[in-house]
């Protein structure tokens, strides 16, 4: 076995020097009756032969980059430039581990501490995480954050916070003492779902989650929503699944938001089928101790030289035990280098111009369909995914144009299924989207319903 | 000058003769150890190191909401960046690098071939919203993926889902108390014995319960006496770790399964230490109602600084139907995607993530797993565990071993051997790093003073265990010759001496900022 490197020459020594005949003389404290049980699956293969296996279950599916590709709600198809899958590979990066020993893992904590401050700033607060699973499980921690910091227990999720990040928000708060207030989804009309929002705030309200651009696309005024929660003293939660997206659309920070919650995904990580992702966590600084997460901070070290750790992990669950601010140990470490890696090499000046040819793309395929005939665009406002009525089942549609090979973006139905909005398809359009693969799609589609 | 083996200067004053007798170099780099600023201390905002295409005016339908702030985040060319980038990984110790003892963790070799795998296009770029339709291939590999984890651990069901182990004790500790919902069971006690993962109590805190230690008895065990005194109609699960985090098995483990289920309460198994009895043992045979599989420990899917994990949970018939979506399920000779529970008498626990879980992790597992085999992964359990018995007979005459042989996959010794000495845990462990390797776990678990856990791994051969021994009995000799300048300013070669972590929580500095502001 190719990845073991015992030979039987040093088993027997080893064995010899402990002081024992035999490999099972060292599993002796384990019952025998259940040792060694007869397991039924194949023996090791050559490294040809995975791979043969494995590429050919991987040549069954239909890959982003080898069709007209439209599908986003809460994923995005970015180009990731080589550099980046190049340094997240390097051995001292990918094998290493939670940097618990700062002095051999500044590589680690300085490329988390860059993250941090880059993740801030995009988010306009003051301080963010070294990174959670997900965008979605870092919703759940944002309400459970706001219950700590309001000693309020009612959550308000808006209609158009992604519905996964819904369902996970209400699985992960399950048994807590939260109380989750969902309200209704409404793709047409955002402004009558802020005033859903706002009407709900009462003194009970802890925080109110709401996401921009929302679910069906439309970039939303936070700023009223800020202003009544904070009237209340509750606080904003903004949800951003498309990180791209605040190259170009006004920081929550700036609208006012207290915690800002995201999928980093987009910056230097792939599609991998839904992981693993980056989540996004960002606050004001008098937050910072009721930030779940790993955190980064700067120090010294005993000559006086700027150096990294790992810091305020009295919040944590080695150390507090039942008492732990949240069971996380993990954080996504590689994926938050992707990010910094690919958000370096944009800075300000790339991301900008990138979330500048995002709009156009999207803009591009909303004039393309608004000319389609029974097709009608629900956005006035969006950035690069937009939500269109069909004349038919939406999820008819989406089926027919893959057996064609174009992924023409995600059903709504599929994420609502019981709202009745069986006729509606989100479509994403980022960078990756060319001139030819809108006009694709424009005939597929005009076929599909004439 | 003293030499050691590996060709390393080993005396106390050459340390310190080599550390002062040297110059400043006018850049601040000491050859090949190069300082490096920070991305805002270098970039410019002017710069970006990526090909975008210009785009024409058109008309925004940002619904006026334009960003005119700054991100001061500064771009790097290309060079630029793979340089700031490289140097910083030149700072970081890996598992590429040596031997990485980080007791608990299993630090073992990741296999590229795996890394290869999981960017194939068929899995690394697609959508988790495709129609599910264009991504068979991919939904049969997490078919296969979950085939192997059930089979290997004699359970029926398994959710994959779960992001991290941490997640995944989560995952498994919400089912049970969904379970205990479902037949109407208000419980309200978990049972964890004092050497639990802090994960642990944290979980079960936040699934409601209240947390209830165990104690170990002097053979590192848990004590079945006190846990079957402790078990009652109020008690919904005990969280057990086995082997246990002192790298010991819980012997009496059948005993264990059976006073916790004929009180009415489930058996939850930490699995962060299945490495240590894969293919030797299934813990579905050993009474496990549910158990979270860390695959980037067990299944070698790189640690990546901190992450991603990935932490898929193995259930028993009891808890099946209580699985989290979304899950897999054949529908005729097509694999389709069950997203919500909208079903008659539906009993998932709900979802727990924004989309399948960790793909590219299950990638990585599965191409593991088909290389070593069933044979291989029950060599590389044997294995683990010889060479943590080696490392624990070839130290145990110098530095105190916690518990009697033999361990599992990791040796568990205290400070008992520096008592005197003026060094402590801390202290050894950074003279560890001096040494070429990275320190074994320290302070855990707490059961015992000054722990000192050390896992060695099945990819480590007999020559890297002697070089590391003969590293280690040579600092428990210093120790007790009590050399402790050697200790108490060490590392000495490391790129940075020793940190200040208490600064750094007194007064956090948690982002680049300028002196301006």
């Amino acid at each position: 076995m190719r990845y073991l490197p015992l030979t039987n020459e040093d088993r027997d020594a080893m064995l010899t020097k402990i002081g024992v005949g035999n490999i099972d003389d060292l599993f002796s404290d384990v019952p025998t009756e259940v040792l060694n049980p007869s397991i039924d699956l194949p023996n090791h293969q050559s490294e040809m032969a995975v791979e043969r296996h494995l590429s050919k279950m991987s040549a069954k599916n239909i890959s982003a980059g080898s069709v007209p590709f439209f599908v986003g709600a809460g994923a995005y198809k970015h180009h990731v430039p080589a550099t980046v899958d190049y340094i997240i590979q390097r051995g001292e990066f990918l094998t290493a581990y939670t940097p618990y020993q700062p002095e051999i893992a500044q590589g680690t904590l300085q490329y988390l501490f860059e993250f941090q401050t880059q993740v801030a700033e995009l988010t306009g607060m003051d301080v963010a995480n070294a990174s959670m699973y997900d965008g979605s499980t870092g919703c759940g921690e944002a309400i459970m954050m706001a219950r700590r910091v309001t000693r309020k227990k009612k959550a308000i999720l808006a209609g158009s916070l992604h519905a996964h990040y819904r369902a996970v928000s209400e699985t992960t708060t399950q048994f807590t003492d939260d109380v989750l207030e969902l309200l209704a989804p409404n793709p047409t009309d955002p402004q009558a779902e802020l005033d859903a929002v706002i009407e709900a705030i009462d003194d009970q309200t802890s925080c109110v989650i709401v996401q921009n651009p929302n679910v069906f696309g439309h970039v939303l005024d936070l700023r009223p929503v800020a202003e009544a929660a904070h009237a209340k003293k509750a606080l904003l939660v903004v949800v951003v699944t498309e990180v791209v997206s605040l190259g170009a659309v006004m920081s929550p920070g700036e609208m006012g938001a207290d915690i800002v919650v995201g999928e980093g995904q987009s910056i230097g990580n792939g599609l991998n089928f839904g992981g693993p992702y980056l989540g996004l966590f960002a606050t004001n600084q008098k937050y910072v101790r009721q930030m779940p997460g790993r955190l980064c901070g700067e120090t010294v070290d005993a000559d006086g030289k700027r150096g990294f750790v790992l810091t305020l992990s009295t919040r944590e669950q080695h150390i507090r035990r039942e008492k732990a601010t949240s069971n996380i140990c993990t954080n996504s470490g590689l994926c938050s280098l992707a990010f910094t890696v690919h958000m370096s090499l944009l800075g300000e000046k790339g991301l900008k111009k990138l979330a500048l040819v995002n709009h156009k793309t999207a803009s591009d395929l909303k004039a393309a369909l608004n000319g389609i005939q029974g097709v009608e665009v629900l956005n006035d406002s969006f950035f690069n995914e937009i939500t269109v009525r069909l004349p038919k089942n939406a999820n008819d549609v989406v089926e027919a144009l893959a057996a064609k090979d174009i992924l023409a973006g995600v059903p709504v139905s599929r994420l609502y299924p019981d709202a009745g909005f069986d006729d509606l398809l989100l479509l994403a359009a980022t960078e990756t989207v060319l001139p030819e693969d809108i006009n694709t799609l424009k005939t597929a589609l005009e076929e599909e319903l004439s | 000058m003293s030499m050691n083996a590996a060709g390393r200067p080993t005396g106390v004053e050459t340390i310190e003769a080599n550390e002062t007798s040297g110059f400043e170099s006018f850049s601040g780099h000491k050859g090949l150890r190069l300082e490096e600023p920070l991305i805002f201390e270098i970039g410019n905002r002017d710069t970006t190191g990526v090909d975008i295409v210009d785009v024409d005016d058109f008309e925004m339908s940002l619904g006026g909401l334009e960003r005119t702030s700054d991100i001061d985040c500064p771009g790097l060319s290309e060079p630029d960046a793979m340089r700031h980038f490289t140097r910083l990984s030149r700072k970081n110790y890996g598992i590429d690098m040596g031997v990485f003892p980080l007791g608990s963790c299993t630090m073992k070799h990741n296999p590229r071939l795996n890394e290869k795998m999981a960017r194939l296009p068929g899995y690394g770029d697609v959508h988790p919203l495709q129609p599910t339709s264009t991504v068979q291939g991919a939904l049969e590999l997490m078919e296969e993926l979950g085939h192997w984890l059930k089979t290997l651990t004699g359970l029926p069901a398994v959710a994959l889902s779960p992001k991290a182990g941490a997640h995944g004790e989560l995952c498994g500790v919400m089912a049970i108390r969904a379970a205990l919902e479902a037949r109407g069971d208000a419980r309200e006690v978990v049972l964890c014995p004092e050497s639990a993962h802090g994960t642990n109590p944290a979980t079960a805190a936040f699934c409601g319960y209240k947390v209830k230690d165990i104690p170990a008895k002097e053979n590192g065990r848990v004590d079945l006496d006190a846990l079957k005194a402790a078990l009652d109609d109020t008690v919904a699960c005990v969280m057990l770790t086995n082997p246990n985090t002192c790298g010991l098995f819980e012997s009496e483990i059948r005993e264990i399964a059976d006073a916790v289920h004929a009180a009415g309460a489930f058996f939850y198994c930490d699995g962060a230490n299945f490495n240590a009895i894969m293919g030797k043992v299934r813990p579905g045979d050993l009474g496990v109602d549910a158990m979270h599989i860390n695959l980037h420990k067990t299944f070698s899917t790189p640690h990546g600084g901190g992450g991603p994990g990935s932490g898929p949970v193995v259930f028993s018939d009891a808890l099946k139907d209580f699985v989290p979506l979304p899950y897999v399920v054949a529908d005729g000779d097509t694999l389709d995607i069950k997203e919500w529970g909208d079903d008659e008498g539906e009993t998932s626990l709900g979802r727990l993530t924004g989309f399948h879980g960790q793909m590219g992790m299950y990638v990585r597992a599965l191409s593991y797993m088909l290389s070593h085999g069933v044979d291989g992964i029950r060599q590389a359990a044997e294995d683990a565990v010889l060479n943590a018995n080696y490392v624990l007979a070839s130290l145990s005459d110098l530095m105190s071993a916690s518990y009697e042989g033999p361990c599992k996959h990791e040796a568990l010794f205290d400070d008992r051997f520096l008592k005197d000495t003026g060094v402590t845990t801390l202290d050894f462990a950074k003279a560890m790093i001096d040494e070429g390797y990275h320190p074994m776990t320290m302070y855990f678990p707490l059961v015992v003073h000054g722990a000192m856990l050390i896992e060695p791994t099945e990819t480590e051969s007999k020559y890297n265990m002697d070089q590391f021994i003969r590293s280690m009995r040579g600092l428990a000799n210093a120790a007790k010759n009590q050399e402790v300048e050697r200790f108490e300013g060490a590392p000495y070669y490391a790129p940075m001496k020793r940190l200040d972590e208490t600064k750094a929580a007194r007064s956090p500095i948690l982002r680049y900022q300028t002196a301006a502001e």
